[in-house]
């Protein structure tokens, strides 16, 4: 088994804020993260397959092809947008980097074609913060 | 003779959100000109932020300058201001003025200018992206 990793990034605006709670609420359990008016990041994606290279080509997956399809699955609905307004698939939940992280994984397996397995995805959020998310429950 | 000048950097970071657009243009020209980075609902950055002091050292200290005062001052002047915020929305510098990382290394320069002893030299490198950086003063 080989582990290939694809590294791509993009910048975005978010905030931390529940809909459900005060607005002193939301301050409390989120702090500066929960500004009305969005903050943002640059964000770092590497998404990681897993498989044994092919005979005839040597790869598990074309590396170029896998950057092409996190490029147009993921990354053209994340890059430049706010996280909480633009994105479809955050509709409703929370902008967590957790949450992210599981919500690309669900994009990502649906376009990932047989027999490209998804071993790991981690997202960096600043130089201190990231996620790892390895699917399953 | 070689000079006696030394250059000490402090580094710090700040996220914030920001869009480009230039109100005198319509959405299209904005759209031409600033690409991904005019649309509406902002994007945002992890900013980094290297301040560059160049003086001759202290003969008491050995200092340039002491870099806890200038990790103090770039907290107080310019993380207090842009940390976690809006640029166009919730700052007073970018009410009129593009927050691109041109114009906010400038405003940061102009933030820290009055603070720092006028015998030292003040350089600002900011970085929006890893990949994007900019100078200012430039020489």
């Amino acid at each position: 088994m080989v582990y290939l990793t694809r590294i791509e990034h993009f910048n975005a605006a978010h905030k931390l804020y529940n809909p459900n709670w005060s607005k002193e609420k939301n301050d409390e359990v989120f702090g500066k993260c929960a500004n009305e008016n969005w903050h943002g990041h640059n964000f770092e994606l590497y998404v990681t397959i897993k498989g044994e290279p092919d005979p005839d080509t040597g790869f598990i997956y074309d590396a170029k092809k896998l950057g092409a399809l996190v490029n147009e699955k993921i990354l053209e609905k994340l890059d430049h947008r706010n996280l909480n307004v633009d994105v479809d698939f955050m509709k409703g939940k929370m902008c967590s980097i957790e949450n992210l992280v599981v919500e690309i994984w669900k994009q990502l397996e649906l376009h990932l074609p047989q027999p490209v397995t998804l071993h790991c995805l981690k997202l960096i959020e600043t130089s201190k913060i990231y996620v790892e998310y390895y699917g399953g429950k | 003779m070689m000079s006696k000048k030394v250059a000490v950097i402090r580094k710090e970071q700040f996220n914030a959100a920001h869009r480009l657009y230039n109100p005198d243009w319509d959405d299209a020209t904005n759209e031409k000109v600033f690409g991904k980075c005019a649309l509406p609902n902002y994007h945002g950055h992890n900013y980094e932020l290297e301040v560059k002091i160049t003086g001759k050292p202290d003969k008491k200290t050995g200092y340039v300058m002491d870099l806890k005062k200038l990790s103090d001052l770039i907290k107080s002047e310019v993380h207090g201001r842009f940390d976690h915020k809006n640029l166009n929305l919730d700052t007073k510098e970018f009410k009129k003025l593009n927050p691109t990382a041109e114009n906010i290394a400038v405003v940061i320069y102009k933030l820290l200018r009055p603070h720092i002893d006028k015998e030292k030299d003040l350089m600002i490198r900011l970085y929006e992206t890893p990949r994007n950086y900019v100078e200012y003063p430039a020489p």
